[in-house]
């Protein structure tokens, strides 16, 4: 099951979407894993004629089953960075009516969220719909060092080894979470590591 | 007191533009400078007429960075309640009136790429404003403004000669229209679109964006409903105790006023929402014409925006 309901905090938490087909000439989807079945859940004939798909596996193997919707295009990235330039060059040459789709984890659509309200979409504007891996995307707010991935809580710090209580404070700008130090006042006493939503 | 700030002003220019539109322009009595606005913004103006005391907003035009003085133009409507034929008729150079500040409801997003401006008429008159602020800025726009004919295009001369390579014109009389689908299908990534004419024309713009999957939040206009006359009726105000007689002629806010009750208001056109208020007892039929509540609030009839809406019907009761 690739769902995960998130529970409910406070309002700078991002809120995730469903995706729907909308109207419009040109289709963005940008599908990272488990988000490739969000795109077959809305797919039809009409639609994917019109879409460019980007799919970064991340360990799932989807690629048949996508082209088998086919879309007007199917580009595989190995990564999300290996796809950014394509993203960028997509956005660049798009025009208005673009409709950007964007599955699979929190810290891939918020990257791509920001490369479409940089090219110019209202983020309101933009569809997302989580499915796959809840690990989050953090940023330590003592270093600002970016580490991926981050599945349990507290977590040291990739860059500067700090031991970070992970939060629900999210930067839009960044694409990620604040990590704050949990043992400033007391060093080495650490709470033990739990899952995020354990 | 209600609104926004009251500034002092007196006519320094009349200038009849043709037939229907004249400018007039505003200077501060003590001499002293106006606020700066943003492009979009509008003042509303005060009009005593003899016992009667009009609150009409017309849109800025002038240069925002000009503190000297505002300009606005008045279309005169022979078929409204009065007020662009008071303008017209009995203001004369030298006369001192009462303005609001600017209050600005249709201002640009200048998270834009592109600024696509579509006008209609006399919607031409924030555009000015809006076009002198991004000339400063270097921003990219781009203006297309219908008009009837050459005569009632009253900024074409100067918009083209100063811009030709970015204002187009369409007149109605040579059966010219904007190719909206064709304007709109190909325009860059960030472009927003503000539109300002009548209700026809931005319900038009607004359904050919949204069919061709723009995001609404791309997508600005601006309406000021005028207050259009109906049959007078009786409302009771709950809180200051009072049951009051709205004329044919009168909006139910300026009867609330008129009553000497200070009721909160800002664009006195159905856009701005600061006039809402709550309906506590209706036996009859509010008449929404606001484009603030929505469709649903409007059902509901718990919400009444008595700058434009009215009542038919046996008991209304407001709580104010």
């Amino acid at each position: 099951m690739s769902k995960f309901e998130f529970p409910p905090s406070i309002s700078s938490r991002p809120v995730w979407g469903r995706l729907e087909a909308r109207a419009g000439k040109h289709h963005l989807m940008i599908a990272e894993a488990e988000g490739a079945e969000a795109i077959m859940d809305i797919a039809t004939p009409d639609l994917m004629a019109k879409s460019h798909i980007i799919y970064i596996p991340k360990g799932t193997d989807y690629e048949e089953k996508l082209k088998a919707l086919k879309p007007g295009i199917l580009h595989v990235g190995p990564s999300y960075a290996a796809s950014l330039p394509r993203i960028r060059r997509v956005l660049m040459d798009a025009h208005m009516g673009l409709q950007v789709y964007l599955t699979g984890t929190e810290g891939m659509m918020g990257q791509a969220m920001n490369e479409a309200v940089n090219a110019g979409i209202p983020h309101t504007g933009i569809q997302t719909e989580h499915r796959g891996s809840v690990a989050r995307r953090m940023q330590c707010v003592h270093c600002k060092g970016i580490t991926e991935d981050v599945e349990l809580d507290p977590f040291v710090c990739s860059h500067c080894g700090l031991n970070l209580f992970v939060r629900d404070h999210y930067s839009r700008r960044h694409a990620a979470y604040q990590g704050v130090c949990v043992d400033a006042e007391d060093p080495g006493n650490v709470p033990e590591q739990k899952r995020i939503y354990e | 007191m209600s609104g926004a700030t009251k500034i002092k002003v007196r006519v320094t220019d009349i200038v009849p533009l043709n037939d229907l539109v004249t400018r007039f322009q505003f200077e501060p009595v003590d001499g002293s400078m106006l606020p700066t606005f943003s492009g979009g913004a509008h003042t509303v103006v005060e009009m005593k007429d003899g016992d009667r005391t009009r609150l009409n907003p017309y849109s800025l035009m002038s240069d925002p960075a000009n503190r000297k003085a505002y300009t606005i133009s008045v279309r005169r409507d022979d078929e409204g309640r009065g007020g662009s034929l008071f303008m017209h008729k009995k203001i004369k150079v030298g006369d001192e009136m009462v303005i609001s500040n600017p209050v600005n409801l249709f201002s640009l997003d200048l998270r834009a790429k592109k600024h696509l401006m579509i006008a209609g008429g006399i919607g031409i008159t924030p555009f000015m404003a809006q076009i002198k602020q991004l000339d400063r800025s270097h921003g990219n726009w781009e203006l297309h403004y219908c008009a009837r004919n050459e005569d009632l295009a009253s900024y074409a001369r100067e918009l083209t000669s100063e811009h030709p390579n970015d204002v187009h014109v369409y007149y109605d009389v040579k059966g010219e229209a904007i190719d909206l689908e064709h304007l709109l299908d190909g325009q860059p990534l960030g472009t927003h679109i503000y539109v300002c004419g009548p209700k026809g024309m931005i319900d038009w713009v607004r359904g050919t964006a949204k069919d061709l999957g723009w995001p609404r939040e791309a997508i600005h206009y601006e309406e000021f409903l005028a207050p259009k006359p109906g049959k007078p009726f009786e409302v009771k105000l709950a809180v200051s105790n009072k049951v009051i007689e709205v004329g044919e002629h009168e909006s139910l806010l300026e009867a609330i006023e008129n009553a000497g009750v200070d009721a909160p208001y800002l664009c006195r056109g159905g856009a701005c929402g600061q006039c809402e208020t709550n309906v506590l007892e209706c036996d009859g039929t509010i008449l929404h014409r606001d484009h603030w509540l929505d469709p649903e609030e409007h059902d509901s009839n718990e919400k009444i925006m008595p700058c434009v809406s009215r009542f038919e019907g046996k008991t209304l009761v407001l709580d104010r």
